[in-house]
C-alpha cells in the first residue's frame, strides 16, 4: 500500500555547504523503542572520534508509548544550534515518525524505515535519497530481544552512510549503558553488527 | 525552685526599652527565651529568626545572630541555617498568622523532616501588628476586626490547633503549649522553653513550645482581663497541656 | 579544563555548581529541569554536601536564604512556574544582599503553559521579578560549554557583589546533550571568609540579616546603596559577543538558545548572499546597551532582527540601545515552538527590502 505525504520542497533543502559539513540525524519512535538511547550512542562515538556534537531530546509525559524522537548534529566544524529542521539522516521506526521527518529531510540523505512497524509505503521520497527498508524488530527478535531492533537501525544507517567508525560505536555501549550489564552490551553489539552487515549487503 | 534572674543579669537580653504594647506576652516570652538561652550558655552559637508580626523586631531584643525572612517562612529558613551549621542552635520565633496561616506549610514540612531546630509558637488569637484581625487561632464566637460578628465556623472554619495538628508526625521529639497568664504559668513556659532547646542540643529532633499569650490592645481588655480570658477562654480551646517529649540520655 | 565529557546541560549545571564550591543545594521537582534535584540527590551526600527536596518553590527560596545566610555557596534550581512562586523569597535575598545562585530553566507560560522550552521569562529575570527596587545578575549561556562556565562565574559574582544571580537557560539547554570540559574545581577553603553571615555572635556583635526599615531615610539610604552596587555592575560585569557585526547588512540580536539558531540562520543565509552579524548579550542585567549602540555605530547594518522564543520581550532593552538609530524588528516564537532558521531569514529578507 502507498500513500502521499505533502512535500515542501520549496524553501527548504537550500542548506548546500553547510549541510555538506554538518550531519543532522532524527531518530524517531514510540516511546520505549530507544531512539533517544541510540541518538546517545552516536553522539558518545562522535565525541570520541573527535566531532563537534549536540543532541537534543523531544521530553515530556508522552516519552513511554507516545511518539519519541532525538535530533543529533555531528560536524567538524563548531555546531550553531542543536535544533534540526531538515535532516539528512532519518531513523523511523514507527509510522507517525515518517510521516513526521521525511518530508522535512534535505536532498541527498540517508533514510532508514522500520519495515516491522511500518507496512506501508510512500508514494514519492526526498530527492536523491538513499532509503533503507530493514524489518529491525524482527530481526532483533531473531537475536533474542525485539528491544534490540534500534541497534539494528542504527547498524544499518552507519552501514549506508559511515559518518562514524562502527567499532567506535560498539565501544561507546559501555559508556552510554552504564550499569545494564554485560549481556544487554553483547546483545547491542550484534544487533549493530548485523543491521550494518544486512545495510552493506544490499549496497 | 530556681533563682529568678533580673532583666540586667541575663545577658542575651538587651538593655533597650520595650516597644510591645502594655500587657502584651511577647516581652515575657522574649525574656524567657534569652533566658534559656543564657543558662544553657549558647549565645554564642545560637541564631535567631525572627518572624512577620509584632516579634519581627525580636533582633532588637536579643543579643543573638538573626535573620528576618519572608512572612510563615521561618521554619524553612531555618532548615537552611541548621543544614549549612548543624553544630549551632536555631530557632525560629513565630506568631499565629505567621506560623499557622502563610506558614503552615512550612511548619509541618520542618516539623515532619524532624528539623533539629527550635520553635516558639506565639498564639494571641489575633492579627496584632495589621491591627486585630482573624487570625486562624481566632476562637469561635471571637469578635475582631475581620470577624466583627464573632468567629463563624460557616464561613470562616475553626480554630487551628497547632499542637494537636504537629503531634502525629514521628519528627517531632517535643511539643507543649503553655502560657504566660501567671507566674505559675510563667515559669512552666520557662521550663518548657529551656527544655525545647535541650532536646534541640540532644539532636533529638524538631521540638515547638506553643505559648498562650495575651493581646490587650487588639482584644479591647484590659491587661488583668486578658489573662483571665487566657485562663477561663482561651485555654478551652487549646488546652495546656505536654503533647509529646522524647527522652533525652 | 579536564577531559570532553559527554552531559546533559541539567546534569552540567548540577556538577558545575559542586566543583564550583556549592554544597548545599535546595528544590522541588519541576520539568524540564528535574535532572538536576535527581542529580543532587545522588552526588550530595557522596561528598558530604545538603540535598533536600523542599515542599514547594517556596520553602526552597528561603531554605537558601537561610544557607546563604550562613556564608555558603548554596543553588536552587527551577522552571518558570516555580520561579514565579520564589520572587517573594528573591527580593528578599535582594534586599538582605545574600548570594546565591538561582537557575530557571526556561518554559513556555504564562500559568501552567507548557513544559517546552522558551524564553518568556525575560521581564521577570531583568527586571526585578518581585517586589521593590533591585536587580539580580542575570546570565543567558548559549552553548553546554559556556553553561558550565556561567555556573563558575554565577557564584564568584554572588559572593563578589552579595547578589542573587540567576542563570537564565531554557528547556534546550536543560535537556539538550553536548561535550563539555570542567574548568577545575574550587577549593571551597580558600574563598574568602563571609563576615557578615549569620554563625553565631562569638567575640563579635550580633548581626542581623534584614531588610526592613521602618525610617523612610533608612530604607532610601539601603535602597540608594544597593543602586550604588548595581551601578558597579553596570560598570564591571557586561558580557556580550559580537560576530561580523561591522560588516553585515543587518544584525541579529539573540541570546542563549535563540542565538544558537541565529547563528546558524548567518551561516545559511551567507550562502545565499545575505550579510548577517550577530549580538549576543551574555550578561542579560546588565544587559550591555551602550555596546550594542557602539556594534551599530560602528557597523554598516542598516536594520536589526531581534529573534527571540517568546513574543517580544528582549526587544525592549534593544530598542533602549539603538534609540531609534535603525529601525528593529522581531522574529519570535513562544509556547515550545522552535525557532525556525528559513524564518528567520525570510524576517531579515523583508527587513532589508524595507530599508534598502
Amino acid at each position: 500500500m502507498t500513500w502521499d505525504i505533502k512535500f515542501d520542497f520549496e524553501t527548504k533543502f537550500k542548506e548546500g555547504e553547510i549541510g555538506k559539513m554538518m550531519h543532522e540525524a532524527i531518530f524517531a519512535g514510540f516511546g520505549g523503542q530507544g531512539v533517544l538511547l541510540i541518538g546517545q550512542l552516536l553522539s558518545y562515538a562522535a565525541m570520541k572520534e573527535g566531532k563537534n556534537v549536540t543532541w537534543m531530546p523531544s521530553y515530556g509525559p508522552e516519552i513511554r508509548g507516545g511518539t519519541a524522537n532525538c535530533s543529533v548534529v555531528i560536524s567538524d566544524e563548531e555546531i550553531a544550534s542543536p535544533i534540526v529542521d531538515n535532516p539528512n539522516l532519518v531513523i523511523s521506526m514507527n509510522l507517525p515518525s515518517l510521516e513526521k521527518f521525511v518530508p522535512r529531510m534535505r536532498k541527498g540523505g540517508t533514510l532508514i524505515i522500520n519495515t516491522s512497524l511500518v507496512d506501508k509505503d510512500l508514494k514519492k521520497y526526498p530527492e536523491g535519497a538513499d532509503v533503507f527498508k530493514i524489518a529491525a524488530t524482527d530481526k532483533a527478535t531473531e537475536l533474542g530481544n525485539k528491544m534490540a531492533a534500534n541497534m539494528v537501525a542504527l547498524g544499518a544507517l552507519i552501514g549506508r552512510n559511515e559518518i562514524i567508525n562502527l567499532k567506535t560505536l560498539k565501544d561507546s555501549l559501555k559508556d552510554v549503558l552504564k550499569g545494564k550489564g554485560e549481556a544487554i552490551i553483547k546483545l547491542d553489539k550484534k544487533a549493530l553488527q548485523l543491521g550494518y552487515d544486512l545495510a552493506k549487503e544490499k549496497a | 525552685m530556681e533563682e529568678i534572674k533580673k532583666d540586667k543579669e541575663i545577658k542575651t537580653l538587651e538593655d533597650v526599652v520595650t516597644h510591645y504594647c502594655p500587657g502584651c506576652g511577647h516581652g515575657i516570652v522574649h525574656r524567657l527565651v534569652a533566658d534559656a538561652i543564657d543558662r544553657l550558655e549558647i549565645r554564642e552559637k545560637t541564631i535567631g529568626i525572627a518572624p512577620i508580626g509584632c516579634s519581627v523586631l525580636i533582633y532588637n531584643y536579643l543579643n543573638v545572630d538573626f535573620q528576618e525572612v519572608p512572612h510563615g517562612r521561618a521554619p524553612a529558613a531555618a532548615t537552611g541555617i541548621k543544614r549549612a551549621q548543624p553544630d549551632k542552635v536555631v530557632f525560629t520565633y513565630q506568631g499565629d498568622g505567621d506560623l499557622a496561616s502563610i506558614g503552615t506549610a512550612e511548619i509541618v514540612h520542618a516539623a515532619n523532616r524532624g528539623e533539629n531546630i527550635t520553635v516558639i509558637f506565639i498564639n494571641n488569637a489575633v492579627y496584632g501588628m495589621t491591627g486585630g484581625q482573624m487570625a486562624p487561632t481566632t476562637l469561635l464566637k471571637q469578635k475582631t476586626t475581620t470577624s466583627p460578628y464573632g468567629r463563624n465556623a460557616n464561613i470562616a472554619g475553626f480554630p487551628l490547633r497547632v499542637c494537636e495538628l504537629l503531634s502525629s508526625l514521628d519528627g517531632v521529639a517535643y511539643l507543649e503549649r503553655v502560657s504566660v497568664s501567671s507566674p505559675k504559668n510563667v515559669m512552666k513556659a520557662k521550663r518548657a522553653i529551656r527544655h525545647a532547646f535541650e532536646v534541640q542540643l540532644a539532636k533529638k529532633g524538631f521540638s515547638l513550645v506553643e505559648v498562650l499569650s495575651q493581646c490587650p490592645m487588639n482584644w479591647r481588655m484590659g491587661s488583668i482581663d486578658s489573662v483571665r480570658w487566657v485562663d477561663e477562654v482561651m485555654s478551652k480551646t487549646f488546652p495546656l497541656k505536654k503533647f509529646k517529649d522524647v527522652e533525652i540520655s | 579544563m579536564g577531559k570532553k565529557l559527554l552531559f546533559k546541560g541539567n546534569e552540567a549545571i548540577a556538577e558545575a555548581a559542586i566543583r564550583a564550591g556549592c554544597r548545599y543545594y535546595f528544590g522541588y521537582p519541576i520539568t524540564p529541569q528535574n535532572e538536576i534535584p535527581e542529580y543532587m540527590s545522588r552526588r550530595m551526600p557522596e561528598i558530604g554536601g545538603v540535598f533536600i527536596q523542599a515542599e514547594s518553590e517556596i520553602a526552597a527560596i528561603n531554605m537558601v536564604f537561610g544557607a546563604g545566610g550562613s556564608g555558603v555557596r548554596v543553588m536552587t534550581t527551577t522552571s518558570s512556574p516555580g520561579i514565579s512562586l520564589m520572587q517573594e523569597g528573591i527580593s528578599y535575598l535582594a534586599g538582605v544582599e545574600i548570594p546565591c545562585v538561582i537557575v530557571n530553566v526556561m518554559r513556555g507560560g504564562p500559568g501552567l503553559g507548557g513544559i517546552l522550552p522558551a524564553q518568556s521569562d525575560y521581564f521577570q529575570a531583568t527586571k526585578g521579578g518581585g517586589h521593590g527596587d533591585y536587580y539580580c545578575i542575570v546570565l543567558g549561556p548559549s552553548t553546554l560549554q559556556e553553561l558550565v562556565e556561567v555556573v563558575f562565574l554565577a557564584f564568584d559574582l554572588a559572593d563578589n557583589y552579595r547578589n542573587p544571580v540567576i542563570i537564565l537557560a531554557d528547556g534546550v539547554i536543560g535537556q539538550m546533550m553536548e561535550p563539555i570540559e570542567f574548568p577545575p574545581e574550587v577549593d571551597i577553603s580558600k574563598l574568602p571568609p563571609k563576615k557578615w553571615a549569620t554563625t553565631g555572635a562569638k567575640g563579635r556583635k550580633k548581626i542581623i540579616l534584614k531588610s526592613l526599615f521602618l525610617d523612610p531615610e533608612k530604607l532610601e539610604n539601603h535602597n540608594l546603596h544597593l543602586q550604588k552596587k548595581y551601578k558597579r555592575m553596570q560598570e564591571k560585569e557586561i558580557r556580550w559577543e559580537e560576530i561580523n557585526t561591522k560588516d553585515c547588512d543587518l544584525l541579529l540580536v539573540a541570546y542563549g538558545t535563540a542565538a544558537r539558531v541565529s547563528k546558524k540562520a548567518v551561516a545559511v543565509a551567507k550562502e545565499r548572499g545575505i550579510s548577517l552579524g550577530i549580538f549576543r548579550p551574555l550578561t542579560l542585567y546588565p544587559f550591555p546597551y551602550n555596546q550594542l549602540k557602539k556594534a551599530v555605530e560602528n557597523g554598516r547594518a542598516k536594520g536589526i532582527l531581534v529573534v527571540e522564543m517568546s513574543l517580544g520581550q528582549m526587544i525592549e532593552d534593544v530598542k533602549l540601545s539603538v534609540e531609534g538609530i535603525v529601525p528593529v524588528g522581531f522574529y519570535g516564537r513562544t509556547g515550545g515552538v522552535m525557532l525556525v532558521v528559513d524564518e528567520i531569514i525570510g524576517k531579515a529578507e523583508n527587513i532589508l527590502k524595507e530599508v534598502m
